[in-house]
């Protein structure tokens, strides 16, 4: 594939088609800009803040715009939410659909079959597979991205981190987390 | 269409493999795919309904054993020539050898911050009401278009509940074959996990999409 895409990137140059410097702009964007830090951000803020949180659980796009996470594949925002009963997990079954503005580019299993084929038919399988076993009462909720609506899932807020400021608490988020196919990380985990 | 990508139950692809500390890129030419796919899409000459249905139409034993980069230079490639802005026989050989089609923009870098946090969004105003309102049962159609459809095999023909009217949104079954925006409500869906997988389902499970709203049809 390395020759097969420098042939195509030398000759949409020549064409006039493209701008190299442009493909490195929106490489260095995803590299360095957007990222699971900002979903990190507006998970946290939604733990200490109870009207952010009602905010973002009726307009998730508005609310997630006020931190300043906007842009493609985040037009459409809707922000789940775990409870000690409901566990939330995300997939794209058609193709990748992934909130791009709030975790950045997906990761290799989001887009293969593997997570795919069977986070809508056998969920707990896969999250055993992340190392997640949830309660067997635990009602599992799959949303399938089938539309142009990006889901970011809010985990629950780990124990113990009472009084916890913001920065503190999303160093607990992880991206698997606001997939659905983690849980944030117990106070002590990955510090 | 029935292709490769609509994956929902299909069996026989093993465990998920997570990666440890995945690195965002696992070679050099998945940077350029990436630049290139959205540089290219700034052309204006197709939309990302007409993008997602050329990757949906390459050959299953392809699509299967493609990265996802790779699935997007592949479709990528046919949009290219499709369009007329490169031939096949350029592409293979990096060299231009033919007049091409006029983009209605060239994506500079100077544009990059600014396309990419205004992004594409799809809402469309809709001045008819919505036909069905949270609560109401409905049954997805049972239909299989050999063009493009964003009502997975698994969730046709199946009976469930409108959880939420999301808004009207363009309708990508058309909007992919030039057949304009045709903007239409739509629902979030739920299904019980026994409605879709039958016996042996979870008891646990409940699994949403996205409906537009001429998927569906009332109980």
């Amino acid at each position: 594939m390395q020759a097969r895409v420098r042939a195509l990137e030398t000759l949409l140059t020549e064409k006039g088609l493209i701008d190299p410097a442009a493909i490195d702009a929106i490489v260095e964007t995803y590299e360095t800009k957007v990222g699971p830090r900002n979903g990190a951000h507006v998970v946290a803020k939604a733990w200490t803040n109870p009207a952010f949180a009602e905010w973002l659980r009726v307009d998730a796009t508005a609310a997630i715009e006020s931190l300043g996470y906007t842009g493609r594949q985040g037009e459409h925002m809707r922000a789940v939410f775990n409870t000690p009963g409901t566990h939330n997990m995300v997939v794209c079954t058609l193709c990748s659909c992934y909130p791009w503005s709030v975790l950045g580019l997906p990761p290799v299993w989001y887009k293969a079959p593997a997570y795919r084929s069977r986070a809508v038919i056998n969920p707990r399988a896969v999250l055993s597979e992340f190392g997640v076993t949830l309660s067997p009462e635990t009602q599992i909720r799959v949303w399938d991205s089938t539309a142009e609506l990006r889901y970011l899932v809010v985990p629950e807020r780990p124990a113990g981190t009472e009084g916890w400021d913001e920065a503190a608490l999303a160093a607990l988020v992880t991206r698997d987390s606001m997939i659905g196919t983690g849980l944030a990380l117990a106070v002590g985990d990955g510090q | 269409m029935n292709g490769p990508h609509d994956l929902g139950g299909q069996m026989g692809f093993g465990p998920v493999a997570p990666e440890i500390d995945e690195p965002l890129f696992h070679a050099e030419w998945e940077k350029r795919a990436l630049g290139l796919t959205l540089s290219c899409g700034a052309f204006g000459a197709w939309n990302i309904d007409e993008s997602r249905h050329a990757r949906e139409n390459i050959p299953p034993a392809q699509y299967l054993s493609a990265s996802y980069y790779e699935i997007w230079i592949r479709a990528l490639e046919t949009l290219l020539e499709r369009h007329r802005f490169a031939t096949r026989e350029e592409m293979e050989t990096g060299r231009p050898m033919h007049p091409s089609a006029e983009p209605k923009r060239v994506l500079k870098a100077d544009m990059v911050a600014g396309v990419l946090a205004r992004g594409g969004p799809c809402d469309r105003p809709l001045h008819t009401e919505p036909m069905f309102a949270a609560g109401d049962v409905v049954r997805t159609k049972n239909f299989h278009p050999e063009t493009h459809t964003r009502l997975p095999r698994y969730a046709r023909a199946k009976r469930g509940v409108v959880e939420a009217v999301q808004g009207s949104f363009v309708f990508p079954d058309d909007n992919a074959h030039g057949r304009g925006e045709n903007p239409q409500w739509v629902y979030t869906v739920v299904f019980d996990a026994a409605e879709i997988w039958g016996e042996g389902a979870d008891p646990t499970l409940t699994v949403s999409i996205d409906a537009w709203e001429s998927y569906l049809e009332r109980v």
